[in-house]
């Protein structure tokens, strides 16, 4: 990681040095090394406080629809899954493409601290990346764990570490472990289910939900300029879940408004604070995409027809659909 | 003081929600809330902060306030606000505790939040105090002594002994119905806990947050601080989620909303943030019309208006929520640290 980080900063630099760039949007170093805070940077001098290793999870293509309205260019540092979200905004015409250099960026997986806390490790106040092995300096004396132990749901589900757009890309050379996974497995294990214990998994899930709002910002796909759930005239308009149902819905409209745009990036369940795995519903809705109109990967191109906004004569017919949301 | 040892938490567990409710810490699905405490479920006294503060038992995230039914061209209005029984709130946290004394300044003050009282007086609130602090802890920052919580009555769990002192009238009475579960503490036992607090309060000493300092934050500095340029950087990351109002022990700001029931209207109140866009939102429109001015609502309210207005009090307890859940690791250390004094830098 700190070779790569390197090699990324003397591109920033140099590209921001030679005008190509005017401005840089990256992370910023935080307090305790794993909690970065994604920032622009204005200038070569600035560059002392951008870092890149395995704790820079966010997303950073969701700023680019404000930032690419600005004046000037904005280099954004694209890890292989950010780039997707790039290309679905361009798709949806929300990013200026001409005002934005994609440097992508290479990626080893990013860390989840709170699967590090979950392995007992408490006041963690630095955490060392070496190789595989992460060494955890607490207030409760050093620890170590492998890094594979600890990535994130959506790494650990990686859609490859290819980049699906970018200007320039910058690479270490070095072997970059390719993960094997089958990212429907949970969905069907959800889909085995009779619906009755599919309704207690989600209601034990769902209860716990704050309506903090912070899977749907984060959320590079909701960007609607006023949400229907804020919106004082669409009667759904609410700040809190005052009962079940609303519970229920507010993720259920979620999911059905971002389907078949959602690139599966694993934001949302990443944010949740009360680790509510809202990739499930994503996902589901994405294997039945797979399944009724082929193969379909959000943000893969820029200017391919979605397959809900598409008709083929291939399309299955209503009545499969609601066979396949019915009783098992 | 009382002892009683941990072996035997569930019989008292058991004798408090005889005729009460009793909440405490109780993990459910992974995650730790205060929930109501019943034989079968998962009680999780080593958890330090809960998602969601304990504030949700006193100003809960909803609730009804009155309720209207029309009739023609008759409106009549219905009192229905949620009933607030006895509840007995266990394994508080200092900081948390400490949250409620910056609630009453402002529910108890004139006039009076008769929702809120309502619960604070059928409320009594069992502390525990600290053995473990995390990283994000801050709470000595602003005077609060982890080792020794507020409350009605304060709890302290030294190897497999839990330590019990009532601090109020109120935890003195409540503990007098119960005392029969106890046996006496006697002076090794203060010894012990003596001992287990200096220990406590050394990993408190060097915990990283602990020597961050407030210098700067006070009420002549409220226009220095207002017009720096630095809040446009430290906006800029923020995607106005309202997470960290949402779990935030101290944020107080509620909406009231009229829900159409098709047969009248349920009016009800249910908690907002200063970092929604609708906030503030008035006939005219909203006078805070962008992100940067919203996060700077936050900070300034907890650091400059409400000790302004509050004899110095911050609004802020240290507890490390925000530190710990904003999606962009964007939180108060991090604009104190940038606002404040050099020394923290
Ligand atoms: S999903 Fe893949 S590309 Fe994206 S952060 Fe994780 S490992 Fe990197
Ligand atoms: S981030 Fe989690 S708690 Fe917050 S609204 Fe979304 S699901 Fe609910
Ligand atoms: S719904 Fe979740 S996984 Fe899908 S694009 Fe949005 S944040 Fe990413
Ligand atoms: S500071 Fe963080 S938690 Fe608060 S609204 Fe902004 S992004 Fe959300
Ligand atoms: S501002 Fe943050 S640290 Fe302070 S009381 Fe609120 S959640 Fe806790």
């Amino acid at each position: 990681m700190q070779r790569i980080f390197g090699l990324i900063k003397d591109r920033v630099g140099a590209l921001l040095a030679d005008g190509t760039v005017d401005r840089v949007i990256g992370w910023e170093k935080g307090e305790f090394l794993y909690d970065h805070t994604p920032a622009i940077f204005n200038a070569e001098d600035d560059l002392v406080d951008l870092v890149y290793d395995g704790f820079c999870a966010s997303n950073l293509s969701k700023y680019l629809i404000d930032e690419s309205k600005k004046d000037g260019k904005i280099l954004a540092l694209l890890k292989p899954c950010d780039t997707y979200n790039f290309n679905q905004l361009i798709k949806e015409h929300r990013i200026n493409r001409d005002n934005v250099y994609v440097l992508g960026i290479e990626c080893r997986g990013m860390l989840d601290i709170d699967k590090i806390r979950a392995l007992g490790i408490k006041g963690i106040e630095k955490v060392e990346e070496q190789g595989d092995e992460l060494y955890i300096q607490t207030i409760y004396g050093d620890k170590t764990c492998k890094r594979n132990e600890v990535l994130l749901e959506k790494c650990i589900n990686c859609k490859g570490k290819e980049h699906v757009a970018y200007d320039e890309l910058v690479t270490s050379g070095e072997d970059i472990p390719q993960v094997e996974s089958n990212r429907f497995e949970d969905v069907e294990k959800l889909e085995a289910m009779t619906s009755d214990e599919r309704f207690a998994f989600w209601r034990g899930e769902l209860s716990k939900c704050i309506r903090c709002n912070a899977c749907r910002n984060v959320c590079p796909i909701c960007s609607c300029v006023e949400c229907v759930f804020d919106n004082k005239d669409s009667v759904v308009a609410s700040k809190a879940n005052t009962d079940e149902f609303e519970e229920n819905l507010f993720h259920i409209i979620r999911a059905f408004h971002v389907a078949g745009r959602c690139t599966d990036c694993g934001e949302c369940s990443r944010v949740c604070p009360q680790g509510i795995p809202l990739h499930l519903l994503n996902r589901k809705i994405i294997k039945d995409i797979n399944e009724f109109y082929g193969e379909y990967q959000a943000g893969q191109d820029t200017n391919s027809l979605g397959p809900l906004t598409d008709f083929t004569k291939e399309d299955v017919e209503p009545s499969i659909i609601t066979e396949k949301g019915g009783e098992k | 003081m009382y002892k009683i040892s941990t072996d035997h938490l569930t019989e008292l567990f058991s004798s408090i929600s005889h005729d009460r409710a009793l909440y405490m810490p109780i993990e459910k699905n992974g995650q730790v809330q205060f929930d109501r405490w019943m034989e079968d479920k998962k009680v999780r006294l080593d958890a330090l902060n809960t998602v969601k503060s304990p504030k949700d038992l006193f100003f809960p995230q909803s609730e009804n306030i009155v309720a209207f039914k029309i009739k023609g061209k008759n409106i009549s209005i219905i009192e229905n606000r949620d009933e607030s029984e006895p509840f007995v709130v266990f394994g508080v946290r200092a900081c948390d505790a400490a949250s409620f004394d910056i609630l009453d300044m402002v529910f108890l003050q004139d006039p009076v939040d008769t929702y809120y009282k309502a619960r604070r007086d059928n409320g009594i609130v069992v502390t525990l105090a600290c053995s473990e602090p995390e990283e994000t802890c801050f709470c000595s920052v602003f005077g609060i002594d982890a080792t020794n919580p507020s409350g009605d009555i304060a709890t302290w769990i030294v190897d497999d002994m839990l330590y019990w002192e009532s601090l109020t009238e109120k935890g003195e009475r409540f503990t007098e119905t119960i005392k029969d579960l106890f046996e006496s503490a006697d002076f090794l036992d203060e010894e012990a806990l003596k001992s287990h607090k200096e220990d406590v309060e050394k990993i408190i000493e060097k915990l990283p947050l602990h020597d961050l300092s407030l210098d700067g934050f006070n009420s002549e500095a409220m226009d220095e601080k207002f017009n720096s340029p630095k809040w446009e950087e430290l906006s800029e990351a923020c995607i106005g989620c309202g997470t960290c109002t949402f779990i935030c022990p101290t944020c107080q700001c509620y909406d009231i909303r009229d829900y159409d029931t098709g047969q009248g209207i349920q009016r009800f109140r249910c908690w907002d943030s200063c970092m929604y866009s609708d906030f503030t939102r008035m006939a005219h429109g909203n006078p805070r019309t962008s992100q940067v001015e919203r996060f700077r609502q936050r900070f300034m309210h907890k650091l400059i208006y409400f000790p302004t207005n509050n004899d110095g009090v911050y609004s802020c307890v240290g507890c490390g929520r925000c530190v710990a859940k904003c999606p962009v690791s964007m939180n108060i250390v991090k604009v104190i640290k940038a606002m404040g004094v050099d020394e923290n830098v």
